[in-house]
């Protein structure tokens, strides 16, 4: 188990570093000089220029600039950002409203998903099934933002439920609205999962064993069919938190929410490349991090799995 | 054995031989041997055709595919005309589905932006199963360090999110078209395609027909193009069809963002995020784009999810 853990982490390495050089390539370099696009039409002084380009490495090599970013991502000393202002604190103040949604939009995939895959998996082929699988095929193929904006219609200019625009510091209960958006496509996906598992789990051998010994209904969904179907689920959902994290982008920025998202999008339109690379590898770190988290707990949950030195 | 079942009441006495046309070998007899078995393809066509989702998958993508070559066969009007004295009309004999607050018929703008949608969203699959594809299927039969190579820069590009990956790049390259937007999709959106390939490259180069054509002394690249790939492709293909779809939510969702398609083009994604202001006043804006983009989205999933089932004997239902 140690081994795996720490072959996983070596792993993990080289795909952290590809993934900030390409961010950081991507975010300073894409379309000519940083700083020149900083100062706009008007003309910048040469000092100024110069004391920009040594405050943030950028009189160095390319490589030599990734490294020293990547130094002061390990030593968590971000800096400023192009408009002066700490980038540590900007994404402190952004964090805790995105977390919020993310975990309103987990609870709301993981309890409706698991509960309608349940109700569709032990009655497959019947009416229900078909309505919550056709239910699910449209919640895929409806864009995020179309969702939110339907959303937007529906709760907030029709029926008058839900604040259309959340704005600064949301309470949960303002984040029910983009929460349940932003969960809309996993909770489809969460409900396909668990309806094919419990549907093969269903006719397997012990859950018959368990119904011919007598044993209710009740009981042998509980205790034999959906213990054993929920791995799978599981899996999705943890690797589900670090894709919601970059999902937030759009829902906060249908609902007008202060958070990560709003953050990452206004840098990238007034091109923070601080900003935008230390955004990014934060999300690239929770990324990772949840999908390690997901491959540990598949061993834990299913213990014909193990894990090779 | 009830005594009055038999039609034919067998006597006792002597040894009673079944006639010929009630033994099981009749079965036997009747299978054909002068046919060859159906190909895996033709299989699933054969199961294809009976499938109620195949076919209107398949209905509503002709459709969609015919709204995109000829647009003007269902809408007279000039989807590129405002005309700001008719803004903001509800739905009406002129314009069915109403006019937006620049006075551009809706109607117009929706079947015109089919065009968009299906061109981006077929060119960024054709983009990203062809990177994914070859990468993927190099990886799996090469193996050894180039595998690792190969895996790791998989790892890396799809540890960065699509549409993330596609709003840096996109505001950096300046004003869109439809070419740098698929150019940037397919770039983002390969990894799946390419773990998919070389999955299935793996465990085709393993099995007998390949280890004998290679012992034959078939050239390791007439055996990966003749007979690795050719075995290897179908799940790519399922993966390739979804991606479709996934490609004109992403189109979509960036011109939303305001870093797609510049603004004087047709597209869904631009006209779904214009209604955005006039919710209340003209919701028909969104409606029409948004259930076009949908259905078009769904159909292409749907036939995914249709050829999946088709070519994985497995899943099918006994």
């Amino acid at each position: 188990m140690i081994w795996y853990i720490g072959r996983r982490l070596l792993q993990m390495i080289p795909v952290f570093l590809g993934a900030t050089l390409i961010v950081y390539l991507m975010a300073f370099y894409t379309s000519g000089d940083p700083i020149l696009a900083l100062a706009g039409d008007k003309p910048i002084s040469p000092a100024v220029e110069q004391q920009l380009r040594e405050q943030y490495n950028l009189d160095q090599p390319v490589l030599v600039q990734w490294l020293l970013y990547l130094r002061s991502v390990l030593t968590f000393d971000l800096g400023v950002g192009f408009n002066g202002r700490p980038i540590w604190d900007q994404i402190a103040a952004a964090f805790p409203t995105t977390m919020r949604l993310a975990i309103i939009a987990v609870v709301v995939e993981t309890i409706f998903g698991v509960v309608a895959g349940v109700i569709s998996g032990l009655r497959k082929g019947k009416l229900i099934d078909t309505t919550l699988l056709m239910l699910s095929l449209l919640l895929i193929a409806t864009p995020t933002f179309v969702l939110g904006f339907l959303a937007q219609f529906v709760f907030g200019l029709q029926l008058g439920i839900s604040p259309i625009n959340v704005g600064r510091d949301p309470s949960w209960v303002n984040l029910m609205l983009p929460g349940f958006v932003l969960g809309g496509v996993s909770f489809a996906y969460v409900l396909r999962l668990t309806r094919t598992s419990i549907a093969e789990t269903a006719s397997a051998d012990h859950v018959r064993t368990a119904t011919a010994k007598g044993l209710s209904r009740g009981g042998v969904v509980g205790k034999h069919i959906l213990r054993n179907s929920l791995i799978p689920v599981v899996t999705f959902i943890g690797a589900d938190l670090g894709a919601l994290m970059g999902g937030a982008i759009v829902t906060e920025r249908v609902f007008n929410i202060p958070g990560i998202g709003t953050l990452l999008f206004s840098s990238i339109t007034a091109g923070e490349a601080p900003m935008i690379v230390s955004l990014v590898t934060l999300l690239v770190i929770i990324f990772l991090l949840s999908n390690l988290v997901v491959d540990l707990l598949y061993g834990l949950l299913d213990p014909r799995i193990r894990y090779a030195k | 054995m009830p005594s009055d079942a038999p039609a034919t009441r067998r006597p006792r006495s002597e040894h009673w031989v079944a006639p010929l046309e009630e033994t099981p070998l009749q079965a036997v007899d009747a299978a054909d041997t002068t046919s060859t078995p159906r190909s895996l393809w033709g299989d699933a066509l054969h199961n294809l055709v009976r499938n109620p989702v195949f076919l209107i998958s398949a209905l509503l993508i002709l459709f969609v595919l015919f709204v995109a070559a000829f647009p003007s066969v269902f809408t007279s009007q000039d989807p590129r005309y405002g005309d700001l004295s008719i803004a903001n009309q509800p739905p009406g004999p002129d314009h069915p589905f109403g006019t937006s607050r620049q006075g551009y018929d809706i109607m117009a703008r929706t079947f015109w932006g089919a065009r968009t949608s299906v061109v981006i969203g077929f060119f960024a699959m054709l983009g990203s199963t062809l990177i994914g594809g070859v990468m993927g299927a190099l990886a799996g039969y090469i193996g050894g360090w180039f595998d690792e190579v190969i895996s790791r820069v998989t790892d890396i590009f799809f540890a960065v999110p699509l549409i993330l990956g596609a709003i840096v790049v996109s505001t950096r390259l300046g004003e869109m078209n439809l070419w740098t937007v698929i150019a940037v999709l397919s770039v983002f959106g390969w990894t799946n395609v390419a773990r998919i390939m070389r999955g299935s490259v793996i465990s085709t180069k393993s099995q007998d027909f390949v280890v004998s054509s290679t012992a034959l002394g078939a050239s390791r690249i007439s055996v990966l193009l003749k007979h690795v790939v050719p075995n290897a492709i179908a799940p790519v293909i399922v993966t390739a069809t979804v991606n479709l779809g996934v490609f004109i939510v992403a189109e979509a969702t960036l011109s939303f963002l305001g870093v797609g398609l510049p603004t004087s083009s047709v597209s869904w994604g631009g006209d779904i995020s214009a209604a955005r202001d006039a919710l209340r006043t003209q919701p028909s804006m969104l409606f029409y784009p948004s259930l076009a983009l949908a259905v078009t989205v769904l159909s292409f999933i749907m036939l995914g999810d249709a050829v999946r089932d088709a070519l994985d004997p497995k899943a099918r239902k006994r």
